[in-house]
């Protein structure tokens, strides 16, 4: 006891020291403060522990290698940035604490983090009230835009929509439905429900699990007696572990019943298992083969960091890249100040490892290329198909008529103010 | 027909998997009143093993790994347990309670542990081929995995029977779980049967964990998922109870599978844990109930 | 929240127990130096209201020394988990129930006053923001209707977890049940509580939880000066849960109740009902863990099944116990010591601050029986024992 005790108050004071610096202050990220000393604080905000580290920490990992590579090359403005990193521990309640902590406390100019809605819905009024910026680096549900918020992951059209629209290319129609028992999927299920109405896809059923339960027996027992052609996967976590090798150990493979997920990357394929993935197709903006030399140079760079046997995928890619759009903004506005960077971050054009990268002009999310992969036998994604060129990022779903009446409330007065 | 059999089937192999969680509590809860939380880890170190075994000693030959993996599980998480028998909880006779909470802050550590040594990921057992494939029978599909598991499962019930009432020193166990006074008394060394309980009852954490690497993930979190169900099993059988325990098994599994089946996941889960305070109202020591002056009173 | 401040303030004559009902020991009853009052087990109601003034003026300092709003807030929610510790010490430490399953109760209350928040969000009449987005409600569901006003939702928020607890603590106990298998079985309530809430997405917005709070009783959340304001109502609520523990722990049925902890059978031979006392134990720690819930929402903004799942039920016990059960300040240290380290250790060492909280639950547990406070006391009683005599 005495021994943590006088641990903690070591750290305690390590951890205290730019109390003195913030002094009064109640917003975050004006350069007077914030810049002091020559460097730039920024946070990095993800689970490190808790069910979600397993994805999460190496998203941490990419947003500080892109910290560290811009800091190697000069920093930002003629600043080193330095890295706050607060553990989210899983737990909605801790990120809208720590953001908080983040962006009036230690003043960082910026955070990096999130992964779950549960833990963006839990940051966004805060960063909101603070007058902070987040970047959010993972796909998500949609029907959401903050002014204080980029969303450098896909929103449905750029990733739900075109799996459905491969789907129905190849003429796979009896699709069944098996997702997480929370707001992405649920919403997400939604949004293909309406699209399969207007598009003459069948769904055959609509299962959920909660979320890292692995009791999937039941689940894959309605699903092979529904004889779908395909299922529409928005499983997270441990649950996906457990529902596909329960579907392989049941005799079915991907010619019998395809699958298609949303939430299985390079680094969940290996968590699977490749046997029981492989032939299996997936819907993401990036893979860690996508043929781009800015991407043979990222992957390098974060195996040479982090271990040649390490994967990168979608989200830890789009981590990479927010830091990146972040400097970019802010050299751009030639202030870390968050009310000019937020205006100067429309429109920013990068070449990032996933291709030419454009941030939306007003809605806060990116253009992104849609790709559907196939898991191959060495557990990498080979990109079986892609949408041409970026697609334009579509929150509210206003472009589809099929979407007409989804984003309602908040999300609509949302979506209307981004115009 | 076909529903009703094959709901039968997934209520009975998930009965296994909770038997064989629940199985090694009888020994450290059941036994010795000790409410372990680390027995999750104690599981979750348990699926380590036939990953760490195909990845480096067994690299060629990953079905002959699974198989080794049981006995080296055994032995790993049964250490784990001894050890923190030895070191803490001897410390704590006399205060069940406390040790949920001191068990609970290793389990803590232990996962961070797990997570230094093998990094936040899950990672992959690969399934052995002779693993791979299933049986029809009558409309329901019988997969190998879960029909090894099962096989598993009997094999550990039976073993522990045998011990607990065969062998000496499963009768050394019991007599010192009954009354330990008298036990020392008779000149038992109670000391050194409590590490053995432990050892054993951790033991078993592993050997279900090599199995439940079979059919879900092996990560840092995979023990919590089991956890509270094990308690779950241990307390609705009645302490200590072997046969209680199985048949606790077996009524939360099928209860599950039936009740997910007509309403959802999520209600299924729901009926079981709503199942387990109305038969605690009914039966308040467990289906079958404790006849000395134990831990129960 | 001013029904807070309208609970009574701890009156000392009330704190000392009936002399006619206790049997005082006789040692401390020849102790009648000045000093005396310093000494462990002395019956002087003086030292606890001197520490309960000087407790609540350092309080209400507390937001001046931080500065800092997000310090205070977080301040502000530690102060929610003391409240609901210093009700599972009653129960557990006084009352020998092990209750696993505090996140139900702290639960509801967040839900009965989260419920209100989100409908504050939006123009009156009108749905919940996520309600109009994940269903297809067209008007307020009968369950949301009593949440339109503050007071009834204040009232369910602590009415409430008091009727559950009360119902399923007369079930439980009647049927003796209790140790271990009272310790799994209100865990089992816990959990059922977080899967029926993820289970009904439309009316509870699922595993996200009710969020988005900007608009907090008329305030802006986000002004400066709101933390500080949740802060002294979490500091009320603080005030008054203590001072109402400490009276029933000083009362006849406080002593029943560590009776009936110390020995159901003899309280059952006496002629009380042993089910009854601990079922108005449970029914008091269930109502303090719904206030301090009711005034978590607002500090914490938001409201989702994971904060009162079965493993932040099993932190709060930890938290108690690291205090020092049996002892209310031992509970409010424990809340809020542990959760002080919690989060300055992550900051400092966001990767692998889990060694240190395990380590603390593992140290303080096996080898300091009493906790905090039992560690503290026993160094105060070999100090004060030295100074009584000396006077």
């Amino acid at each position: 006891m005495v021994v943590g005790l006088a641990l903690a108050t070591t750290f305690a004071a390590c951890g205290n020291d730019s109390n003195s610096a913030a002094g009064t202050k109640t917003t975050g990220g004006s350069d007077s403060t914030a810049a002091s000393g020559g460097t730039i604080k920024v946070g990095v905000l993800q689970s490190l522990s808790g069910t979600m580290s397993i994805s999460e920490v190496a998203v941490k990992n990419s947003e500080l290698l892109a910290i560290k590579e811009i800091n190697d090359a000069g920093g930002v403005m003629g600043k080193k940035l330095e890295p706050v990193v607060e553990d989210g521990e899983s737990k909605p309640e801790v990120f809208a604490q720590k953001i908080q902590k983040l962006l009036t406390q230690d003043d960082v100019s910026v955070v990096f983090g999130g992964w779950t809605s549960a833990s963006r819905k839990a940051m966004k009024p805060v960063v909101e009230g603070a007058h902070g910026l987040l970047f959010y680096p993972v796909q998500y549900e949609g029907l959401e835009v903050s002014p204080n918020i980029f969303y450098t992951g896909a929103t449905t059209n750029q990733q739900i929509v075109p799996a459905l629209d491969y789907l129905k290319e190849k003429g796979l129609t009896k699709v069944f439905l098996v997702g997480s028992d929370y707001v992405f999927p649920r919403t997400a299920n939604k949004e293909i429900k309406a699209y399969a109405a207007a598009n003459g896809l069948q769904i055959l059923g609509e299962e959920y699990l909660q979320l890292g339960d692995t009791n999937v027996q039941g689940i894959v027992q309605k699903v092979l007696d529904a004889k779908p052609q395909v299922v529409f996967n928005t499983l997270n976590g441990d649950s996906n572990v457990a529902f596909f090798k329960e579907l392989k150990a049941k005799g079915n493979t991907p010619d019998k019943i395809q699958t298609v997920s949303v939430s299985i990357a390079e680094e969940e394929v290996g968590g699977v298992g490749v046997d029981n993935l492989a032939g299996h197709l997936v819907a993401w903006n990036y893979y860690q083969t996508t043929d781009l030399p800015k991407n043979k140079e990222f992957v390098a760079g974060f195996q040479k960091e982090y271990g040649a046997d390490k994967h990168t995928d979608d989200p830890i890619e789009a981590g990479y890249n927010s830091v990146y759009i972040w400097k970019a903004a802010v050299e751009k506005a030639g202030s870390f100040d968050v009310a000019k960077v937020i205006p100067a971050a429309a429109g920013i054009e990068l070449d990032t490892p996933e291709g030419h990268l454009t941030v939306h002009a007003s809605n806060h999310h990116v253009y992104k290329t849609a790709r559907i992969g196939m898991v191959n036998s060495n557990g990498l994604i080979d990109e079986v198909w892609n949408s041409g060129q970026p697609v334009a990022p579509d929150p509210c779903l206003d472009t589809y008529p099929w979407a007409k009446g989804l984003a309602t409330g908040e999300a609509r007065a949302e979506c209307d103010a981004a115009k | 027909m076909e529903t009703v059999l094959s709901n039968l089937y997934i209520g009975v192999t998930l009965a296994s998997i909770l038997l064989l969680v629940g199985l090694g509590l009888t020994f450290t809860f059941g036994q010795m009143g000790v409410i372990n939380m680390a027995h999750g880890e104690f599981i979750m170190a348990g699926a380590y093993v036939p990953y760490v075994l195909q990845t480096t000693l067994f690299e060629h030959a990953r079905g002959t790994a699974v198989l080794v993996a049981f006995p080296v599980a055994f032995v790993v998480a049964g250490l784990m347990g001894a050890l923190l028998e030895r070191v803490v909880l001897r410390r704590m006779h006399g205060r069940p309670l406390d040790t949920l909470l001191v068990t609970f802050g290793v389990s803590l550590m232990l996962q961070q542990l797990a997570k230094d040594l093998f990094s936040a990921e899950n990672k992959e057992v690969v399934t052995p081929t002779w693993l791979r494939g299933q049986w029809h029978l009558g409309g329901v599909t019988l997969t190998h995995t879960r029909l090894f598991v099962l096989l598993v499962v009997v094999a550990t019930v039976a073993a522990v029977w045998v011990f607990l009432s065969r062998l000496a020193a499963g009768r050394r166990m019991r007599a010192v779980m009954q009354n330990r006074q008298l036990a020392a008394v008779s000149g038992l060394p109670t000391g050194r049967v409590d590490t053995l309980t432990f050892f054993l009852g951790s033991g078993l954490a592993g050997i279900a964990g090599v199995a439940v690497s079979l059919i879900g993930s092996i990560g840092t979190t995979t023990g919590t998922a089991y956890v509270l169900s094990a308690f779950l099993v241990v307390i609705v059988g009645g302490l200590g109870k072997l046969r209680g325990v199985v048949l606790a098994a077996l009524f939360l599994g099928v209860i599950n599978a039936y009740v997910e089946h007509a309403t959802s996941s999520t209600i299924g889960k729901a009926a079981v844990f709503a199942f387990v305070i109305l038969f605690l109202q009914l039966r308040p020591n467990g289906i079958v109930t404790f006849q000395t002056r134990g831990l129960a009173a | 929240m001013s029904d807070l401040e309208t609970a009574p303030p701890p009156r000392g004559a009330e704190l000392s127990p009936e002399p006619d009902v206790v049997d005082v020991p006789e040692v401390v009853r020849r102790r009648r130096t000045p000093m005396a009052m310093l000494v462990p087990g002395s019956q002087s109601p003086w030292p606890g209201r001197i520490a309960f003034v000087a407790f609540a003026a350092a309080l209400f300092a507390l937001p001046g020394v931080l500065g800092q709003s997000s310090e205070v807030r977080q301040w502000a929610e530690w102060l929610c988990y003391a409240m609901v510790a210093v009700g599972l010490d009653l129960a557990w430490g006084y009352g020998g129930m092990l209750a696993l399953g505090q996140g139900l109760f702290f639960g509801l209350g967040a839900y009965a006053m989260g419920m209100h928040l989100s409908l504050e969000q939006v123009p009156k009449g009108s749905l919940p923001s996520f309600m109009s987005l994940y269903s297809d409600y067209k008007t307020l569901p009968a369950l949301w209707r009593p949440f339109q006003t503050f007071w009834m939702s204040a009232a369910i928020a602590v009415v409430l977890p008091m009727l559950i607890a009360g119902l399923l603590g007369l079930l439980v106990f009647k049927r003796r049940i209790r140790g271990p298998y009272f310790a799994i079985l209100t865990q089992a309530t816990a959990v059922i509580f977080a899967l029926v809430l993820i289970g009904n997405l439309k009316l509870t917005a699922g595993f996200n939880g009710l969020t988005g709070f900007t608009k907090i009783f008329g305030r802006n959340k986000y002004a400066p000066g709101t933390d500080t304001w949740l802060f002294q109502i979490a500091a009320v609520g603080l005030l008054a849960v203590l001072a109402a523990a400490m009276k029933i722990v000083g009362s006849r049925y406080g002593k029943l109740l560590q009776a009936t902890r110390d020995s159901e059978d003899r309280v059952r031979f006496l002629g009380y009902d042993p089910a009854l006392v601990k079922t108005v134990g449970f029914a008091v720690a269930a109502g303090m863990a719904g206030l301090a819930g009711a005034v978590a929402a607002p500090v914490i903004g938001i409201v989702s099944p994971g904060q009162f799942d079965f493993l932040p039920s099993i932190l709060l016990v930890c938290w108690v116990a690291v205090g020092g059960r049996g002892k209310l300040w031992g509970a409010v240290l424990g809340a809020l010591l542990v959760n002080w380290l919690r989060v300055t250790v992550s900051a400092a060492r966001p990767n692998d601050w889990q060694y240190f909280q395990g380590l603390l639950f593992v140290l303080v547990l096996a080898f300091m029986p009493g906790g905090l406070a039992g560690f503290l006391r026993a160094g105060w009683q070999s100090v004060a024992t030295r100074l009584g005599r000396a006077s």
